[in-house]
């Protein structure tokens, strides 16, 4: 995009004239202040565009081929508008009773890491010593170094109700089903669910704890009254993140959920024959279960916690 | 900088537009090649797994590097999973050629996805088995789609220490008292419905199903009925043939239905030993025919791999690493060990083979010529998920 000079000028160089290069830029530069929403467009320009082709675009895509029908010899897309696949979901009672078991398992995922993360969050932001902290931060998102298929198919190794890690050392197993789903969803999300509790730990001043140990309130008390309800927002911030990534998945339910079917699954199912309608029907529920939650969300301020 | 990273970014877009509006389904197959030129230098096939194997699994089985070196076709491998998965694969027009069974080859060539075969360059079609060419599921207005593979039984495979007496009846994984409750197994497939009807041919003789694939909304309901009874006993549906295999070596699967060649698998190792029986009631089967796209970039070569991949040398060595029975019979005359292979898989035995019934896509047209009021494979596709539960 250089624009060369003229060559025929270039025997006398001016030296107050500009090469028409930087003055391609200056002019530019001076249009940029003086009109400063150009200024916003050409900088927000290209994300927002991205956002909006691969990110709405490929929504309203999906919104646009649930309403598409399959020729049922065939198998092609026919691209004619049809509520049919819509009618479907809500007429079908399998789909109702998938949609509610995904949403119980990614609220069960929610529950078992915001257990497992609010005391592992208070230790490293109240009582670790730094050294200490940095290392447990380290470790916490040591899971993340893996990949998610080693980590599911390890654990399918480990809950095999015959012969499994679990079932061979400890004689107990969830074995295949959703108790498994739960586990291995609760272990794969757990660090999402830790670092924005743990952020939003360590900007509490520890000086309203000794406020409320001075006037006498107990650990469980200052817990309930002070930490808890500053705390809500990180809280929030990561059950989406837990909720949100348990709700469509369906690499784990394949693995170790036994007979279990949920959302991703079924949208798999759908897919695969060639009903790619029907598979984005299905594929909007997550969707709408997830601008729901995202809406009641807001209302907390988990936003700003994210 | 800015201003060549907007440029970068609309050509993208752009381009991202293009593939989403420019793929929309073909109509028609391509024409027939006339005559086999020199190969493109590579070929991209879509193949069941086992199917094109060139010694990573295992040194010993190699038939596709000798086909690299003699006809400098280098060829990528995409293993299907399923005959859903290899019908998509397919759609998507990137690749060559596809070892295509009976319910996915229909819809291919309804669809246009795959182009007719000029039989006349097909060196192996003369020696393959009569009653693999031209049927229902690889032929369609009289043309030939294709080169025949194989063909084998679905199987009743069972834990020979768990289950005893040895079955030899479907009814052992559709029973509601089964003792084996919650480590049966069953193929997660829309196709699973037709080994629920081809059982109630034989339980249910009132149904008068003649044809597991051709089934009217009564007969179809009674099937969907009998698998929502033995989702009850289900462990696990196995669609990947690794996992039906880890599952009964870890023993969390007991007893349900198989491919023979998961069953050599599981008793080449020492964890589990299995039967696999071809039950009283017959059995569903699938019969693979090798096909070319219709948007095939490298057409010769993938002659040349119908060719190389039909030979009777080539036939012997999938025959036995699949455990299936080759289509090219001659291979079946190769050797001892072929001749007991041939004879085990009933190779050149017609009758055997007209007791088994191949996957074929299902139509609102009855495959067996009772009309238009037969259930489609949409609806058993929609059946399977409700099924499932």
């Amino acid at each position: 995009m250089t624009v060369v000079g003229d060559p025929a000028a270039g025997g006398v160089p001016n030296s107050t004239r500009m090469t028409p290069a930087t003055s391609i830029t200056h002019r530019l530069s001076r249009l940029g202040n003086r009109h400063p929403r150009l200024r916003l467009l050409a900088l927000l320009g290209a994300p927002l565009l991205w956002l909006a082709i691969a990110y709405l675009g490929s929504l309203v895509a999906l919104l646009l081929t649930s309403l598409y029908t399959i020729d049922s010899f065939t198998f092609s897309t026919i691209e004619k508008l049809s509520s049919s696949n819509i009618k479907e979901l809500f007429t079908n009672g399998v789909y109702r009773t998938v949609a509610v078991r995904s949403i119980t398992v990614a609220a069960l995922v929610t529950i078992v890491d915001l257990c497992l993360a609010l005391p592992m969050a208070v230790f490293l932001a109240k009582v670790a010593s730094p050294r200490a902290r940095r290392a447990l931060l380290v470790a916490v998102l040591m899971p993340l170094w893996a990949s998610y298929l080693v980590k599911a198919y390890a654990w399918r190794a480990m809950l095999d109700p015959e012969g499994g890690v679990l079932n061979n050392w400890v004689h107990a197993s969830p074995g295949f089903g959703l108790a498994g789903v739960v586990t291995v969803l609760s272990y794969l999300w757990l660090p999402y669910m830790v670092l924005p509790v743990y952020a939003g730990l360590e900007r509490l001043p520890d000086s309203m704890l000794e406020a409320s140990a001075d006037m006498g309130a107990s650990a469980s008390r200052t817990f309930r009254d002070v930490i808890l309800p500053l705390l809500k927002p990180s809280i929030v911030a990561g059950s989406i993140f837990t909720f949100s990534l348990s709700l469509g998945d369906y690499i784990a339910v394949d693995l170790v959920g036994g007979k279990s079917q949920m959302l991703g699954t079924v949208v798999s199912q759908s897919f695969g024959a060639s009903n790619t309608p029907l598979a984005a029907a299905v594929a909007l529920i997550p969707v709408t279960i997830m601008v729901v939650y995202l809406m009641a969300a807001r209302r907390t301020g988990a936003f700003e916690n994210l | 900088m800015k201003k060549s990273g907007i440029t970068a970014l609309s050509v993208a877009a752009f381009a991202l537009f293009a593939a989403a509006c420019g793929d929309d389904g073909g109509s028609g197959g391509g024409a027939a090649l006339k005559e086999i030129g020199t190969g493109e230098g590579q070929l991209d096939i879509v193949v069941w797994a086992g199917y094109a194997e060139d010694g990573s699994t295992d040194p010993t089985q190699d038939w596709v590097t000798p086909f690299e070196t003699e006809t400098g076709c280098q060829v990528n491998v995409k293993v299907g999973n399923s005959s859903d998965d290899m019908v998509q694969l397919m759609k998507s027009g990137s690749y060559d050629g596809v070892s295509a069974s009976g319910d996915a080859s229909l819809r291919l060539i309804v669809a246009g996805d795959v182009a007719p075969v000029n039989v006349a360059l097909l060196t192996n079609y003369p020696d393959s088995a009569p009653f693999l060419k031209d049927t229902a599921y690889n032929s369609y207005k009289g043309k030939a789609y294709g080169q025949p593979h194989g063909w084998g039984a679905n199987l009743l495979q069972f834990n020979t220490a768990e289950v005893s007496p040895a079955p030899d009846s479907w009814g052992a994984v559709f029973d509601k008292n089964s003792p084996y409750k919650g480590k049966v197994t069953a193929y997660d497939s829309p196709i699973y419905i037709a080994d629920a009807a081809l059982y109630l041919m034989d339980s249910q003789p009132d149904l008068k199903i003649t044809n597991p694939y051709a089934l009217d909304q009564g007969q179809f309901d009674a099937a969907v009925a009998l698998l929502k009874v033995q989702r009850k006993l289900i462990g696990e549906y196995w669609k990947d043939y690794a996992k039906q295999q880890a599952a009964f070596e870890a023993g969390s699967l007991v007893i349900g239905t198989t491919w023979q060649v998961i069953a050599n698998y599981i008793n080449a190792g020492d964890k589990a030993k299995v039967d696999a029986v071809l039950p009283k009631e017959g059995s569903t089967a699938w019969s693979d025919t090798w096909m070319i796209s219709s948007k095939a970039k490298h057409p010769n070569c993938t002659y040349l791999w119908m060719n190389h991949i039909s030979s009777p040398e080539v036939q012997a060595q999938v025959a036995q690493w699949y455990g299936q029975a080759p289509a090219n019979v001659k291979a079946c005359n190769l050797d001892d060990t072929m001749k007991a292979h041939c004879a085990g898989y009933h190779a050149t035995d017609e009758v055997f083979h007209t007791q088994l019934h191949y996957w074929t896509t299902p139509t609102k047209a009855c495959l067996d010529g009772r009309g238009d009021k037969c259930v489609g494979y949409d609806e058993w596709s929609k059946a399977w998920t409700e099924i499932k539960g």
